[in-house]
């Protein structure tokens, strides 16, 4: 599937800042399942700083800016071809050991709660087949439902609320995969369309689990299914904030104004 | 004086004859009135004061203004016994560093099925986000405390590794200082090796592990977390000595593919930084985003060559006490030597046996916490009641993965001023070794001395002091 990718982020201050810096997660990675056909990040006024792939395959940029400014904008424009690997990370150059995907962190730590939904996934030896169990029961336990979580929302309060976005199931996912002893993290990226058909213009997340034998796999437990030609990866970390794909800090502002927009077309031949 | 208790080796006494090194000191020391002791011991502390050096050692926390006690008795090595030593601290450094190059890159260890990947991978110190990156001439730690105690003539045991930002190198040069100017007779009498040129010797180290990127010679500075840390004094009095400026996060900041230091006459382009604050605050887009003691950007630039970080961010991994079990293990395999420098043999309470041997030897072993410091959160058997026994036996059945043991060793002695005159007691060592395009450690180090009688805990926050310690020359 060829996609064309347009996103934007803009932030207002109420203040002019002085300084930006960022550091940018917002290169689509390369394997089997996706090829850059073409990707452009611009951040208008800004001085392009470093550039490296890190130890987990993604490319990081860094931008720096120097204020006044009363406005910025992040800008990404590019075209991906995408096939569908049944979630399977074919073919990704990464030198992390899995394991360091093992520990636990504020938001993917495991509560009583959790540890139960791990226990309750009956499965064979076959830990694809146990992935699935777990990806399942965590779409089961807490329902689609913007607005009802933020940003520093736990998996274990996700849970309790039972209720969440995708970026909560993707936490409750990776905390009961790590209860059952197997390595997850977060992914960050852009999804085309839902499993309906229904256009889906926002950016997504999803977890991915490392299953002997077949390595990194993604589950799409907000979806209760496993990425495919429609998805379009990123990045990954331990949890939203470590594979987050813009941290940044400004400094001199006051309040801030977030507008982000996200379009994914496919491409038409 | 005499040679106290039978068991511990006395490095001053054997029997009731003086070992050579310290043939002339028991000479000054036979001659030295009573009061003319005391008199020097109030000026040896009033100098102390005057200088500000009050900070606790080893980031131990405690009341910041609290002065160490300082012994005016110095410790002696000779020559022989210091060149054993420092080729084993150096062995040990080399493989320690080889470590660290190789669990961020391909862990041939691990494969080797050498060290169980879980302690390593898993590891609270291990940090992915330099996985892959390889810090100039493949040095992630810069400078290594290792802390050793001594049980015999030609015996020596590492306690524990210091690969992160091992601190109290300033009292190494000020004991010494401080002895110079109240003894200047003794450093006539006595042909010691100097220590003075660590500073220099650290900030050549500090610039031969410049980035790729920098052309001229390199910009080294200190990043200090600020004043109200415990070892601040250290921080300014080393920015001092190596002639090089002591920041804080606020005065550094990253432009394009570098980090600037702001000056009074622009900014100016930083080229290593040797930082005394943890990784977790070292860059707010890569580590803690609530860390204020940072610079945003800094690992950005550090991943892709534009500035050196000394010791490497991740460097702790190491360092922990259930890595150290390993370390002799390391030197076999990176180096094909054997440890020219004992460790003290450890279990480690994960497993079934050693638990269940610790478990039922509580009362003659040494319990520490597995990422304990300072002294804190650890059991000396043989010191303490059956009530804290107890205690502390639950804390392991409640955490077991936490805890290593060690048998009690019979630390050495040094004779030490006291309220009755001058009496043994038990010391360790902190020698530092810098690491960059050679390996090198000044003769001598730190001696930390148990001021209390038979205790063995050194930690200045439990009684602990300082004394110079010499190296004779041959």
């Amino acid at each position: 599937m060829k996609l064309r990718i347009s996103h934007e982020t803009t932030y207002r201050y109420d203040r002019p800042i002085r300084n930006l810096i960022q550091s940018l997660r917002l290169t689509p990675s390369i394997y089997e399942g996706q090829k850059v056909l073409q990707w452009q990040i611009d951040l208008p006024g800004g001085l392009r700083g470093p550039g490296f792939r890190d130890g987990a395959g993604d490319w990081i940029e860094g931008w720096t800016l120097r204020g006044p400014a009363a406005e910025i904008t992040v800008r990404i424009e590019g075209r991906v071809d995408t096939r569908d690997t049944a979630g399977v990370l074919r073919g990704h150059r990464e030198v992390i050991h899995p394991l360091a995907y093992m520990r636990a962190t504020s938001v993917t730590r495991a509560d009583p709660g959790l540890r139960d939904l791990a226990a309750s996934v009956q499965a064979g030896p076959d830990l694809l087949d146990l992935s699935h169990g777990l990806s399942r029961a965590v779409n089961d336990a807490i329902a689609f439902r913007p607005g009802v979580t933020e940003s520093h929302t736990t998996a274990a309060e996700a849970l309790a609320l039972g209720e969440g976005v995708c970026q909560d199931h993707t936490h409750a996912l990776i905390a009961v995969a790590r209860e059952r002893g197997i390595p997850a993290r977060y992914v960050s990226g852009y999804l085309h369309s839902t499993i309906d058909g229904e256009p889906h213009d926002a950016a997504h997340a999803w977890a991915e689990l490392h299953v002997q034998g077949l390595g990194w796999v993604g589950f799409d437990a907000a979806n209760r299914c496993c990425p495919d030609e429609r998805y379009v990866r990123l990045g990954s970390g331990l949890n939203a904030s470590d594979a987050a794909p813009i941290r940044g800090v400004a400094t001199g502002s006051g309040g801030e104004e977030l507008d982000v927009r996200v379009q994914v077309e496919e491409m038409s031949q | 004086m005499t040679g106290g208790k039978m068991g511990h080796y006395n490095e001053m006494f054997e029997g009731e004859s003086v070992r050579d090194p310290y043939a002339r000191l028991s000479q000054w020391v036979g001659t030295m009135p009573d009061d003319f002791r005391q008199m020097k011991q109030a000026e040896a502390e009033a100098l102390f004061r005057r200088i500000g050096i009050t900070f606790a050692v080893y980031g131990e926390g405690g009341d910041p203004d609290r002065l160490i006690p300082f012994d005016m008795m110095p410790r002696v090595f000779e020559q022989a016994e210091w060149r054993k030593l420092e080729r084993g601290i150096k062995q040990r450094a080399r493989a320690l560093n080889a470590f660290l190059r190789d669990v961020y890159g391909r862990g041939e260890i691990i494969r080797a099925g050498r060290i169980p990947a879980r302690l390593v991978y898993q590891n609270e110190a291990y940090e992915k986000a330099v996985v892959g990156i390889v810090p100039p001439r493949g040095v992630y730690s810069h400078i290594i405390g290792i802390d050793l105690v001594r049980t015999g003539k030609d015996e020596f045991y590492v306690l524990e590794d210091n690969c992160r930002t091992p601190s109290g190198v300033s009292y190494m040069l000020e004991n010494r200082e401080i002895m110079m100017r109240m003894f200047p007779q003794l450093f006539r009498n006595n042909r010691i090796e100097p220590v003075d040129q660590y500073p220099a010797l650290l900030r050549r180290t500090l610039e031969s592990v410049a980035p790729p990127k920098c052309t001229d010679r390199p910009t080294c500075v200190i990043l200090t977390p600020g004043h109200f840390n415990s070892a601040y004094y250290e921080h300014s009095f080393l920015a001092n000595l190596m002639g090089v400026e002591l920041v804080e996060g606020q005065d550094l900041f990253v432009d394009g593919e570098f980090v600037y230091m702001r000056t009074t006459t622009g900014p100016r382009r930083v080229d290593v930084i040797y930082r005394r604050i943890d990784d977790p605050f070292l860059d707010p887009l890569c580590f803690r985003s609530d860390s204020m003691l940072g610079v945003p950007g800094l690992m950005d630039v550090y991943r892709s060559g534009g500035v050196s970080i000394c010791s490497a961010p991740g460097a702790g991994v190491a360092d922990d006490k259930a890595i150290y079990t390993f370390v002799p293990e390391m030197i076999r395999f990176y180096l094909g030597e054997e440890p020219i420098l004992n460790n003290v043999q450890t279990w480690t309470l994960w497993k079934d046996d050693d638990y269940k041997y610790v478990m039922e030897n509580l009362p003659d072993l040494v319990v520490k916490e597995v990422h304990g410091s300072g002294g804190y959160g650890m059991l000396v058997g043989p010191k303490s009641t059956k009530e804290e026994i107890e205690l502390f036996r639950r804390k392991i059945e409640a955490n077991p993965s936490n805890y290593i043991a060690q048998p009690t060793l019979s630390l050495s002695t040094c004779p030490t001023f006291v309220e009755e005159g001058i009496a043994p007691r038990h010391v360790d060592l902190r020698p530092y070794c810098l690491c960059g395009d050679r390996i090198e450690l000044v003769p001598g180090g730190l001696t930390r001395v148990a001021l209390r009688e038979g205790s063995l805990v050194v930690n200045s926050s439990q009684g602990g002091g300082v004394k110079d310690t010499w190296v004779l020359s041959e």
